[in-house]
């Protein structure tokens, strides 16, 4: 059986890439063979923040209108065995994306044995955005705790729930909210949403929130994504994560102020 | 109350006000958004307005149309926030 899983969020910046290359990791390295697909045609950025930028050769819009095979242009990452990543495309527009193109990779990478298909979405609630929610089983809505996020992500959910495959035939898409740039110590001081409040208003199970960290950005900078940083608590966070999204139960993390020591609070 | 806790007040009401802010917005395009809802709604909408003006002195953001769709029936739900009484 393989699952089609969307990273979406309607607005840009929040850490849809950060995580879709995280989970992708994630997956791969707990033995499942994953595919993740970057549907942000004319704007990719999965091959650089998963540090594979130099290695595209085809792209996704190339095996859409046949000018390569699907094995020609997935590339195969040397971190973690099983996982492929499929680029989009720097030149095409988002339109070269048609629904049956779509289709006919996702399928070929089902009998391919892909376990676990991995769509990036792009920011926004175009062509590229629906493409890549249209035949996922499972959505995973990445919301940071700021207004216009979670406004964008009620409004993700509202086509999860009508613009899908799943929804069309009146069945419904397993929902996931990721909370990511979380800061305790600003919830804490009251100026930040906090989980419940974001909870109060989705009203769709958490699994998980990724605290605000600095190792997020030199994941990027360095192209290891932030998972393989197993010292930072965001890279933990997002292992317990993919453990949740295999169906573990896992307590939740870092989302607590920390508590000062002695010395700590004696120079604060 | 020193200087100290007034900062804190004012910052206690930033996370405040963007969760309610963020329930009254949800709330409106939910409906306005609502795959099923009929097309109706807006001119019900506008026409409870001013049949609802000729009695009570209401803003448009006090008046609330909700759509809902249930297993057995649909709700249609009409919410009007009164102005506060005046002494």
């Amino acid at each position: 059986m393989s699952k089609v899983v969307v990273i979406t969020s309607g607005k840009g910046g929040v850490g849809k890439t950060t995580t879709a290359a995280s989970i992708a990791i994630g997956l791969a390295k707990q033995g499942h063979k994953t595919a993740v697909i970057d549907f942000d045609v004319g704007l990719r950025n999965l091959d650089l923040i998963m540090g594979v930028e130099r290695r595209v050769v085809y792209d996704f819009v190339n095996v859409i209108n046949g000018e390569a095979t699907l094995k020609q242009a997935l590339i195969r990452d040397k971190r973690a065995d099983g996982l492929f990543i499929l680029p989009a495309s720097q030149t095409r527009d988002k339109e070269s994306l048609t629904k049956e193109g779509v289709e006919s990779v996702i399928e070929e990478l089902k009998s391919e044995g892909f376990e676990f298909i991995v769509c990036d979405s792009p920011a926004g609630i175009e062509k590229g955005a629906y493409m890549a929610m249209y035949f996922a089983d499972e959505a995973i809505v990445v919301t940071n705790p700021e207004v216009s996020s979670v406004r964008d992500s009620d409004r993700v959910l509202g086509l999860l729930q009508s613009k899908t495959r799943k929804a069309e035939q009146g069945d419904v898409v397993k929902e996931h909210l990721l909370i990511a740039r979380y800061s305790p110590v600003r919830v804490d001081e009251g100026d930040m949403l906090s989980l419940e409040d974001i909870l109060d208003i989705l009203a769709i199970p958490m699994i998980g929130a990724i605290p605000e960290s600095g190792s997020v950005l030199q994941a990027s900078n360095r192209g290891i994504p932030v998972i393989l940083d197993d010292k930072s608590q965001a890279g933990q966070a997002y292992s317990d994560v993919v453990a949740r999204f295999l169906g573990e139960t896992v307590p939740h993390r870092f989302l607590e102020v920390e508590k000062k020591g002695f010395l700590q609070r004696l120079f604060a | 109350m020193g200087l100290l806790s007034y900062f804190k007040k004012q910052k206690q009401n930033s996370a405040l006000a963007a969760k309610e802010r963020l329930q009254i917005l949800i709330a409106h395009e939910r409906n306005a958004h609502h795959p099923h809802a009929p097309d109706y709604l807006p001119n019900l909408k506008s026409e409870l307005m001013s049949v609802i003006r000729k009695y009570i002195e209401v803003s448009e953001a006090d008046v609330n149309v909700q759509y809902e769709e249930g297993h057995q029936c649909d709700v249609l739900e009409l919410n009007i926030i009164l102005p506060e009484k005046q002494d």
